[in-house]
């Protein structure tokens, strides 16, 4: 009977990650997005709904809730009804082999599967066959063009992002995401074997801004170009189904990336006058933009906010590591911001680069991102085997 | 208990999609349907602590190959969702060969003492894996390089002189 | 029960948990929204106009020719993944053996880069 209350916890930590994911993925990073593109395009994004505007995608939600479900008369209705729940899924179940962090001894992870970044390849992968389905299941030419644009466009670059997840498993010995982050305890795996992490994270982060079909890879949803592609024909809450999708998976990118190079949810072993130094440089450019003529530039508060934060996190890591604390902080803590810190890059990059041309995009892939994926790998491996 | 009623889950997951997968008439919802059999397939994996078979199982199977073929099948006719018509005069010879085949294997399967093996079933880690054939099977490993060669440059040769 | 069958058990428990909550909102829609499906709305969409033709797009074989790089060089990967663990147990030679694989299949890459099957246009 055991099973079965192995099942129950199953169900429970489904829900409970599915509900974080719901909420903190698709609604939080959907606003976080819209603040943050607002901030770098000079404006504020929204700030009406609830303070600072933190209630808008719950009001959007609601909205997106009592829109009626349009099926196009020449559709395909069983596979265009299963297609948003493919995404949605496939996102999801990246989720079960990423750890938080850890708590009364144990690592705060769904499954730590022994075969962990080949799952989360896998079902990356997985969500290319909802995609062609929704684009070909609408019955619409540019939803067809942006579903194969958008396939192709993704099994291209899964080729270089399992070549960087290979990178971090070489280096780890293992295959298990947990494993991956306990072989970091002696440092980061971006700053090991110079310059060779630094080349595999910039060509995970490249493969993983592309998997997810954002900018400036979005050409298959661009909304100038294919009138949001393979989604066109999809009305309400079914759009929205692929956005989470599509924001889960995101938002698991970011988190493979930080266990991949920067340590999960590790704190940084930094000596104790590295930590004040970084709190007294972020104290000072918080009272610097709080004391002079900057403070009344309303883009220049957010960072303030950081910056503060900042330096309150690097005051208690001195004063824990004075007091003899290890680890000072909570590791989900470090968890969270590692993740969040990549979910703002990547979403920094968005309105940074112009969108790549379909064959740009492509080429990219397979002429350049591939061969140096391939010689990182051999000229690593070379340099643990052969070179010791 | 539970391992009879995983197997035949899984062989629904299996069979159901795969009884779609040949008498639809929407070639694209065949396809389609290519997956969960896929998946079922990776249950079973599963069950025989397979693992890392399992995850290569998703990944190439569902990953690539269905994509593949519904590729092929989205810019070929098919792809219109036109529907294909099987007119077939041979079904009833079909069904009876189909049929006595069925019947033979039956009889061959239920006639056969298969005896459990003791003991645990060997260790097909990806680390195990991985040792088997860097070394004892290494040259196998060489060649199926040669084979993945021949395949992307015929498939290339092929492709090309369709144009 | 064996860990591998437990970790399996819970990606099969959140795939259904997953199909079922994905589904709540689509069956809170079916309670909450309007269904008023007019034929107008039912067409497809082309930017304002009277959609005409098959929605099929021209057979292009770069489509196939990008999946079928894609299906062997995936099937590569899978050989680099168990030979990423336990290379450096193995010694010099097992990493000699993957670079002979690798140059195999660079070979393939430069024979379909020459012959165009990495283009798009």
């Amino acid at each position: 009977m055991s099973t079965f209350v192995e099942i129950l916890k199953a169900i429970g930590l489904a829900v409970l990650v599915f509900t974080f994911l719901a909420i903190v993925g698709a609604m939080y990073g959907v606003y976080f997005e819209r603040k943050i593109s607002g901030w770098i395009q000079a404006r504020i994004g929204p700030k009406h709904v609830g303070p600072w505007g933190l209630l808008q995608t719950i009001a959007d939600t609601l909205k997106l809730l009592q829109k009626e479900h349009i099926t196009p008369r020449s559709a395909d209705a069983m596979i265009f009804n299963t297609a948003p729940i493919i995404v949605a899924v496939a996102g999801l179940l990246d989720w079960v082999v990423i750890p938080f962090g850890t708590a009364f001894g144990r690592v705060l992870v769904v499954r730590d599967i022994n075969i962990g970044i080949v799952y989360f390849s896998a079902m990356a992968s997985l969500t290319v066959i909802g995609i062609l389905a929704a684009g070909w299941s609408s019955n619409n030419k540019y939803a067809l063009l942006g579903g194969l644009r958008s396939a192709s466009q993704m099994i291209s670059y899964e080729i270089p992002l399992a070549l960087a997840l290979l990178w971090a498993a070489m280096l780890a010995g293992t295959l298990s995401t947990v494993g991956i982050i306990e072989a970091q305890r002696g440092g980061w795996f971006l700053f090991k074997v110079p310059p060779f992490g630094l080349i595999a994270a910039l060509v995970f982060l490249t493969a993983a801004t592309a998997e997810v079909n954002r900018m400036p890879f979005d050409l298959p949803e661009a909304e100038s170009e294919l009138v949001a592609g393979y989604f066109v024909e999809y009305t309400g809450m079914r759009f929205a189904l692929f956005q989470l999708g599509e924001y889960a998976e995101m938002f698991a990118m970011a988190a493979v990336a930080s266990i991949l190079f920067l340590g999960g949810w590790l704190e940084p072993s930094m000596p104790q006058w590295v930590w004040a130094l970084l709190g007294l440089g972020a104290l000072a450019l918080a009272a610097f933009i709080r004391f002079s003529a900057l403070r009344e530039v309303l883009l220049v508060r957010p960072i303030l906010a950081l910056a503060a934060l900042a330096a309150v996190l690097c005051g208690l890591m001195v004063l824990g590591i004075g007091l003899g604390r290890t680890p000072v902080l909570p590791s989900m803590l470090w968890f969270f911001v590692k993740m969040f810190g990549l979910v703002f890059f990547l979403m920094w990059m968005r309105w940074t680069y112009p969108r790549l041309r379909l064959d740009q995009l492509l080429g990219l892939s397979w002429k350049v991102l591939l061969p140096v994926g391939l010689l990182n790998l051999l000229i690593t491996g070379f340099l643990l085997t052969v070179a010791r | 208990m539970g391992e009879l009623a995983a197997f035949l889950i899984l062989s629904a997951v299996i069979l159901i999609p795969g009884v779609i997968v040949v008498t639809s008439r929407n070639i694209v919802r065949s396809a389609l349907s290519l997956v969960p059999t896929f998946l079922g397939v990776t249950g079973f994996y599963i069950m025989l602590q397979a693992e890392f078979v399992a995850g290569i199982q998703v990944l190439i199977y569902a990953g690539a190959i269905t994509v593949l073929i519904l590729f092929v099948i989205m810019l070929t006719e098919g792809g219109s969702g036109v529907e294909v018509r099987q007119a077939n005069e041979q079904v009833p010879l079909g069904a009876t060969a189909a049929l006595w085949l069925a019947f033979l294997m039956l009889l061959v399967v239920l006639r056969t003492p298969w005896s459990l093996s003791p003991g645990r079933p060997p260790a097909y880690s990806a680390s195990a894996i991985g040792s088997a054939f860097l070394t004892n099977y290494a040259l196998i490993f060489e060649v199926t390089s040669l084979v993945l060669l021949v395949v992307l440059i015929g498939a290339i040769v092929i492709a090309r002189r369709e144009e | 029960m064996p860990k591998v069958l437990l970790d399996w058990l819970y990606v099969g428990v959140f795939a259904v948990v997953g199909i079922v909550l994905a589904g709540l909102p689509l069956a809170v829609v079916w309670l909450l929204a309007p269904r008023l499906p007019l034929p107008q709305k039912r067409l497809t969409y082309e930017s304002g106009v009277i959609p005409f033709g098959q929605a099929w797009a021209q057979f292009n074989v770069r489509y196939y020719l990008f999946a079928l790089v894609f299906v062997v060089f995936d099937v590569e990967v899978i050989y680099l993944y168990p030979w990423a663990i336990v290379f450096r147990q193995l010694g010099a030679f097992a990493f000699y053996e993957m670079v002979v694989f690798l140059l195999i299949l660079l070979v393939g890459l430069a024979y379909a880069w020459r012959k165009g099957a990495l283009e798009w246009v």
